[in-house]
């Protein structure tokens, strides 16, 4: 008997294996033969046009990504000694969680800001409160990124003005604003204002940086999110893409010459575990990105086309179940964003389906980029999983199934007018469910939770952020708002109003506004007076 | 009279905007025949109290992200209660560290579901505990 007829014999474990990405029927194997020959050019070489394989010659050979962990808790204290510990444990560059009041435009003493203080990152009232949180970290030495969206205008304003104190210049700065508010309608919901004058905010903030921060990073287009909220891989590149598109276009609306902004315009994506899947997912963005850039904006620059991204490991993976399997889930997603080419990574904790993360989950969480940098060997070779049958076949697969959401965007009038109609939002809620029935009927099988399961397995220690913090806070703000000069903070906040209800740049009066001490609520109801607020209409 | 169909209000209290969860259950209740109010989210315990007592529902669903879920679930849940919801059914979701579930369950939650809970299992137990207590309710 013939080893071909007993391989032939041999049950497979599951009569289909399909992609996550969009469900398509997975072959036994792959070779040349299903690698479209057309396409052979859209893979050219690392730093070459469309970058499919990476956006330099040289990848990691020549530079490691940026080791970036997400933090941000209780007050500026706190936080200041997180940043400080991660620094001293490698870390190469900061990301600031701001905690909701600050991310939605109230103050820490405001009603719907209860019990929320200091709770989902750190909490930013005033300049007084960026002031100490970077106090012995010289800002015009690092590298700053900020989760921070309906309020950026400000918060950029507040990071820019601690950054002068200390005695920076602000051309200098480097870091990036996230900065992207379509996908606030779309996922995560930390909108204020309504669509148009939010649109409004985005590009006069990427319209300064432009002119006084060339290092800044204007704005950090993100799919993340939408991943989080349930969308599968191909609806996280299109509909990312889709939002980057609204935002070049919106530039170029402005007068904005493509560039003069495009290089400085940045991403934000998810690793999921299915290693190979999310390797394409990068490979294919970049190469859709290059395109769109050079043939649908004319960019001529070739910075303007290579798509820069961050990249976070995925926190709706993580099981509150058996919690150390989280490590493991992290590291192969982690493999995936290196293997990838990203520029920029934050890894989760393993703890993070149980509360904010532990020293010591941090501390495993940034220890997993180090090995896969140090150890693993995969940053010895740009794009080492190029030429892969499977990869290949994967990354053309994305690429296509992105590109027909970015078509049928397109027909609808843009990333707007989908959002308008819930498109974007039905089609992610459609994919969660699909996702939460594959997961109940044992399809998706999820290890420690339908299958593998223990059960009692003891919890680990978590970070608790106290109720006192709120208190420390609140008395703080007081303070700050008896001893400012309160007529001065008056006279900014009209500016802030009158600058709104004009046509020129809203940021050089956001920046008078954080320097007289006006706070990220006080500033958030200057503008809720012009622009109104929004409520979304519950999509399911 | 009133229908038969179960009626059960979903809603995020707080500024937490992460609603994965809860429109996933939204729907799954809805596949398993009950009515669902989904409020939305940003909303305080009182808009939701009172959404709660004039849609005059058997459930009532929080979830929460954000960590605040030990201030907002038991006020609304004392708020629902004040105003003569006292035999409304209270499920809280969302990251809940395992410690402060007894605080919310003695706080009126009869059940926190975590992550990682099948939409079968919210759905039997809404069901069961529904069910039981129209029982409970005719002695």
């Amino acid at each position: 008997m013939g080893e071909k007829k007993a391989n032939r014999e041999l049950p497979e474990r599951k009569k289909e294996f399909k992609t996550t990405v969009d469900g398509a029927v997975v072959n036994r194997v792959y070779t040349a033969d299903d690698l479209g020959k057309d396409r052979q050019g859209d893979i050219a070489l690392p730093g070459e046009y469309p970058y499919t394989r990476h956006i330099m010659p040289g990848g990691y050979r020549t530079r490691l990504w940026t080791m970036r962990q997400y933090a941000g808790f209780a007050t500026v204290e706190e936080t200041n000694n997180r940043y400080k510990y991660l620094y001293a444990q490698g870390q190469t560059g900061f990301s600031v969680a701001f905690h909701l009041p600050t991310q939605e435009g109230y103050d820490s003493d405001h009603p719907l800001s209860a019990g929320e203080v200091g709770r989902c990152g750190v909490a930013i009232d005033s300049l007084e409160d960026m002031e100490r949180l970077w106090e012995g970290i010289p800002l015009a030495e690092v590298s700053t990124s900020m989760t921070i969206n309906a309020t950026a205008p400000i918060l950029l304003a507040m990071y820019a003005a601690a950054a002068q104190k200390q005695g920076a210049d602000i051309s200098c700065l480097r870091g990036t604003v996230q900065n992207d508010i379509l996908k606030e309608y779309i996922a995560r919901n930390t909108y204020i204002f309504g669509p148009a004058p939010s649109m409004r905010l985005v590009t006069d903030l990427c319209v300064y940086c432009a002119q006084y921060m060339p290092q800044w990073n204007s704005i950090s287009i993100s799919g993340y999110h939408m991943r989080e909220a349930g969308a599968t891989a191909a609806q996280e590149a299109g509909f990312t893409i889709a939002n980057g598109i609204a935002y070049v276009q919106a530039m170029i609306d402005r007068g904005m010459s493509v560039d003069s902004f495009a290089p400085r315009f940045s991403f934000f994506f998810a690793a999921y575990t299915n290693l190979l899947e999310e390797v394409a997912k990068f490979r294919a963005l970049r190469r859709i990105w290059a395109r769109i850039m050079k043939e649908r904006f004319g960019a001529k620059d070739p910075k303007s086309m290579m798509l820069r991204y961050h990249v976070q490991t995925d926190g709706f993976t993580l099981t509150g179940q058996q919690p150390l399997n989280n490590i493991v889930r992290v590291t192969l997603q982690a493999l995936a964003a290196v293997m990838g080419g990203c520029q920029s990574l934050h890894t989760n904790s393993f703890d993070e389906a149980l509360a904010l993360p532990s020293e010591e989950a941090v501390q495993v969480a940034l220890r997993t980029q180090q090995i896969i940098a140090h150890e693993s060997g995969v940053t010895d070779t740009v794009d080492p999983l190029g030429g892969s049958y499977y990869v290949e076949w994967l990354t053309d697969r994305i690429e296509d199934g992105a590109m027909r959401y970015i078509n049928e965007i397109d027909k609808m009038g843009g990333a707007l007018k989908a959002i308008e109609k819930g498109y974007i939002q039905r089609e992610i809620a459609a994919s969660a469910y699909n996702y939460q029935r594959e997961v109940d009927s044992g399809e998706q099988l999820i290890v420690g939770v339908n299958r593998f399961t223990t059960g009692g397995e003891p919890a680990p220690k978590l970070l608790e952020v106290g109720p006192e913090v709120e208190q420390r806070q609140i008395s703080r703000l007081s303070r700050l708002k008896r001893e400012r000069d309160n007529q001065k903070v008056g006279e900014v906040l009209n500016r802030v109003r009158v600058a709104a209800r004009g046509d020129g740049n809203i940021m050089p009066a956001l920046i008078d506004a954080v320097k007289a001490y006006a706070t990220v609520g006080e500033i958030s109801d200057a503008l809720r007076v012009v622009f109104g607020e929004y409520r979304e209409t519950g999509i399911l | 009279m009133r229908d038969k169909k179960v009626r059960v209000l979903l809603a995020k209290p707080g500024l937490d905007g992460h609603d994965r969860g809860l429109k996933v259950l939204a729907r799954g209740l809805r596949d398993a025949g009950m009515e669902v109010i989904y409020l939305g989210l940003r909303l305080t315990p009182e808009q939701i109290a009172e959404a709660a007592l004039e849609e005059d529902v058997d459930v009532v669903g929080l979830s929460c992200l954000s960590g605040a879920h030990m201030v907002l679930f038991p006020k609304t849940v004392g708020l629902i209660r004040e105003k003569g919801g006292g035999d409304i059914l209270f499920i809280g979701g969302g990251i809940i560290p395992g410690k402060d579930i007894p605080g919310l369950e003695a706080a009126g939650i009869t059940m926190v579901f975590g992550p990682g809970t099948p939409i079968g299992e919210i759905t039997g137990f809404i069901k069961e505990r529904v069910r039981r207590r129209g029982v409970d309710n005719q002695d």
